[in-house]
């Protein structure tokens, strides 16, 4: 009746201009620095990749449970219990890539327990995610023993003739596995949640329980077993960290990332990509940080005031960013619509 | 599947019953429902209805009696069992996910594809063949957020045909429907059954019920209290066995002595949430001691126009005046505060905090004042004995004062909005769909205290999608069309068709009856 011409279609069919334009002109500046200072811009790119791997995990790790319904604030523990227990296996079994697994498996039970507390036992959902931080936090604290060795970590892989061109080969064809296996990831999640009929069950879960009910879909089932793949993808999140960026463990280690991850997730309106864009802004917020920081003697002298800057001050740098950009975004994404609450039948 | 010659029994219950704590939903409830037949089950809010439909669609699980499908005994123990045999529900609140597209909607659960991937151009294939069928016209690639109510509705029948369904549960699909909506899907029900459908058709409404049902199945607390057929049956008769006693379907009212002017509303105009302009420079007058009564098809503007008044939305230009006072964009607390009483269009969002109990809700507009408020502090005897008092006078059913008013039904919300509204002098009472999807019994009582504030001198603004409701209630009716008033005329001179003329935007046929902007 009123039926208006102006109905969108599936977002598929539209151009996003303006993300094209955003990454045009992000090109255009990266090759600028690039004409400038070749290796300090190859090398500010490369550490924004590996900066923001970690935080496109967790941040999918969001994704995936709140796409289904389910809040998970306790990312930053599961990554953390999973970084732990990944560093333990790699000391005990001396192999990288059963100590990988077992960052997953850990992160997937850590994701069962969310699941059982949010789920089953209606545990308020910022709780459940709370006494997750609060055990991880406790738990590796209090497991941890300090000279333990372990046998290096995962080493990146050249991938052979793409590594050689310029910007584009070191920035992402010469990375450890799990970098790789984050940036597979962000087009497997992307098509899992948008074109296959798990994603359109998961998406309906999270927006309308009932709706999913009323047409046989088990809606606890449905939310359990997401919850569970986004506890692995923290998990990797948390291996990434002991396992393919330092090779070890400290206390507290994940510092804030699973936190910043949810900043990212709802920056990126709760997509993949988006999130990705937010990761990579985060990420190169950091590498900006420790490469000005290492370069403090050598900056022009417009810059010399930076070097006077408390390197505390510069450190804050990306956790400021993320404070702007969720200040300016966080008021326009709209959360799905069943997000927090328990299902039950009326 | 073969037509048989004799009537073919698609659906029968026996002896159902159902408990749920503290009471019985359903006592020994059986039905049968033959193919090709429309059969209207028909009860009070709270009559069972729609436990018993729960219960044949799976959503439940009975405490004991049996369901057979054609007539086999089936235990349908969730939905997938009752849609693999060939039943569809459409549930009263609709279940479809917003964001998703219609054809996203129709799919879910039953999704088409290769392998895990969605493919969704079969299913559109299918939605089309399906909408040409039985004349359900729908664009499978809108959004449902974008649709009206009764394209909603139609995409949820499309959905239950999807899946194959021969046996269609309508639980109360008229409830949110305008009256040219509500033909538009008698015309459906009719094409689904001439070709094989058999329909379930919940409703408390007497004139649908006559003028859809093969069969009328009454139910009163959550039993089968009468059978019959709408040759035998009146309005008046299934009222009465719906209640349980005799009504009064047609209120009884004194010729309006109409005073000065209390609200006067001029050259307004108001955005909705999205920023369009939907009330466009409108302008009426109600006077103390009249029902003026705004007619009009949902969505050209009266829900904001409601507000805007209230104070709920702000106006964009344009004034709003209540006893000559300027009150344009002035607070809710305000308006209220002048004398106005509002019965809001949304019960649940608008007009009641479910989870405050009965007490709490009866005093929400004057909480802060004496006797309710010493200082800071609540006098709690004084809240208990006004929410005790107004629960008798009003005839509110519940448990106790204290129970949280979700757990009230619809009809006794509404007694809540209407006793915490009323319960003080009111000069103006706006009243928006005030008798919305609640039972007889309580309209009936509705409809008396809005008549009843009128004659104590009250002017009253009743904005209703019912047409009979604003044919009955109202002294003079405005027709509201693309955020104006296009015709304002005296009840007793209006016929339905002229209104109905007016509402879908024909220009007033003779100027004399009209005071158009």
């Amino acid at each position: 009746m009123q039926m208006t011409s102006s109905v969108a279609r599936p977002s598929a069919a539209r151009i996003p201009w303006l993300s094209l334009g955003v990454w045009g002109a992000l090109a255009i500046l990266v090759l600028i620095a690039y004409a400038r200072a070749p290796q300090a811009t190859t090398a500010v790119l490369t550490s924004t990749i590996r900066q923001s791997t970690p935080i496109i995990l967790g941040a999918m790790a969001g994704i995936m449970c709140e796409r289904s319904g389910v809040i998970n604030i306790g990312i930053e523990g599961m990554m953390l219990i999973a970084a732990f227990l990944g560093y333990l296996a790699n000391v005990w079994t001396g192999n990288l890539l059963l100590a990988t697994a077992g960052a997953l498996l850990v992160g997937g039970a850590v994701g069962a327990f969310h699941a059982l507390m949010s789920i089953t036992l209606k545990v308020d959902q910022i709780i459940a995610g709370t006494v997750i931080n609060i055990l991880a936090v406790g738990f590796t604290g209090y497991f941890y023993q300090q000279g333990l060795t372990t046998r290096g970590k995962l080493a990146p892989i050249d991938i052979a003739p793409l590594s050689s061109i310029p910007i584009i080969g070191p920035v992402f064809f010469n990375n450890p596995p799990i970098t790789y296996a984050s940036l597979v990831l962000i087009v497997v999640i992307h098509v899992l949640l948008f074109r296959t009929a798990w994603g359109l069950r998961t998406r309906a879960v999270g927006e309308h329980p009932a709706a999913a009910d009323t047409v046989g879909i088990a809606v606890n089932r449905v939310r359990y077993i997401n919850v569970i793949i986004g506890g692995m993808l923290a998990g990797l999140a948390g291996g990434f960290l002991t396992l393919e960026a330092v090779g070890s463990f400290e206390r507290n280690m994940t510092n804030g990332r699973g936190f910043v991850s949810l900043a990212v997730m709802i920056f990126g309106k709760w997509t993949p990509f988006g999130a990705w864009g937010g990761s990579l802004l985060f990420g190169f917020a950091n590498a900006m940080q420790s490469q000005i920081q290492f370069l403090q003697n050598q900056l022009p002298p417009w810059l010399a005031w930076v070097s006077q800057t408390p390197p505390q001050f510069i450190g804050m740098l990306p956790y400021l960013l993320t404070i702007a950009v969720l200040a300016g975004f966080v008021g326009r994404a709209r959360p799905p619509a069943a997000i927090g609450k328990v299902y039950e039948k009326e | 599947m073969t037509a048989a010659p004799a009537p073919e029994v698609v659906l029968e219950a026996r002896g159902i019953t159902k408990r749920f704590p503290g009471v019985i939903a359903n006592e020994n409830v059986s039905l049968k429902l033959q193919r090709g037949e429309v059969l209207a089950l028909l009860g009070e809010n709270g009559a069972g209805k729609t436990t018993l439909m729960n219960i044949l669609y799976g959503m439940y699980h009975q405490d004991a009696g049996e369901v057979l499908v054609r007539g086999q005994a089936v235990r349908i123990s969730g939905p997938s069992d009752s849609i693999s045999r060939g039943i569809g529900m459409v549930h009263q609140h609709f279940m479809l996910v917003p964001v998703f597209t219609v054809a996203e909607n129709i799919i879910l659960g039953a999704e088409t594809g290769n392998g895990p991937f969605l493919d969704l151009s079969v299913a559109r294939r299918q939605i089309r063949e399906l909408s040409q069928r039985y004349n359900l016209d729908v664009d499978p690639d809108a959004y449902v957020k974008n649709l009206s109510v009764g394209q909603q509705q139609r995409v949820e029948i499309i959905k239950a045909l999807y899946r194959k369904a021969d046996i269609l549960i309508l639980d109360e699909p008229t409830a949110v429907l305008t009256p040219q909506e509500t033909e538009e899907l008698f015309a459906i029900i009719r094409s689904l059954t001439s070709q094989g459908a058999s329909v379930i058709f919940i409703t408390h409404k007497l004139k649908e019920v006559l003028a859809i049902a093969d069969r009328i199945m009454v139910l009163r607390r959550g039993r089968v209290v009468g059978e019959t057929t709408p040759q035998v049956a009146s309005e008046r008769s299934l009222a009465e066995m719906m209640v349980g006693r005799s009504v009064m379907l047609e209120v009884e009212k004194q010729e309006a002595n109409p005073g000065a002017t209390v609200l006067a509303i001029e050259r307004l105009v108001v955005d909705d949430d999205r920023g369009q302009q939907v009330v466009n420079g409108l302008s009426l007058e109600v006077h103390a001691g009249e029902i003026l009564g705004v007619a009009g098809v949902q969505g050209n503007g009266q829900t904001e126009l409601v507000e805007a008044i209230t104070g709920l939305r702000p106006a964009r230009s344009g004034r709003v005046l209540i006893n000559g006072h300027d009150l344009t964009n002035a607070s809710p607390r305000r308006v209220s505060e002048t004398g106005s009483a509002h019965v809001p269009e949304d019960r649940q969002e608008d007009g009641l905090v479910l989870t405050y109990s009965v007490a709490d809700n009866l005093v929400l507009n004057r909480y802060y004042v004496a006797p309710f408020a010493r200082g800071v502090v609540r006098d709690e005897h004084a809240i208990m004995q006004h929410a005790e008092e107004l629960v008798n006078r009003y005839d509110v059913r519940t448990p106790s004062v204290l129970t949280p008013v979700s757990a009230l039904s619809g009809g006794n919300k509404q007694k809540v909005i209407i006793a915490r509204e009323l319960s003080r002098e009111v000069r103006l009472l706006i009243a928006a769909q005030p008798t919305r999807g609640i039972d007889v019994g309580s309209i009936e009582f509705i409809h008396q205290q809005i008549i009843a504030e009128r004659d104590r001198g009250a002017a009253v603004l009743l904005v209703s999608a019912e047409l009979d409701e604003i044919m009955t209630l109202s002294d003079r009716i405005a027709v509201m069309y693309h955020g104006q008033i296009v015709a304002t005329m005296p009840a007793s001179g209006a016929s339905r068709e002229e209104l109905g003329l007016l509402m879908a935007g024909a220009r007033p046929a003779a100027p004399a009856v009209s005071e158009a902007v």
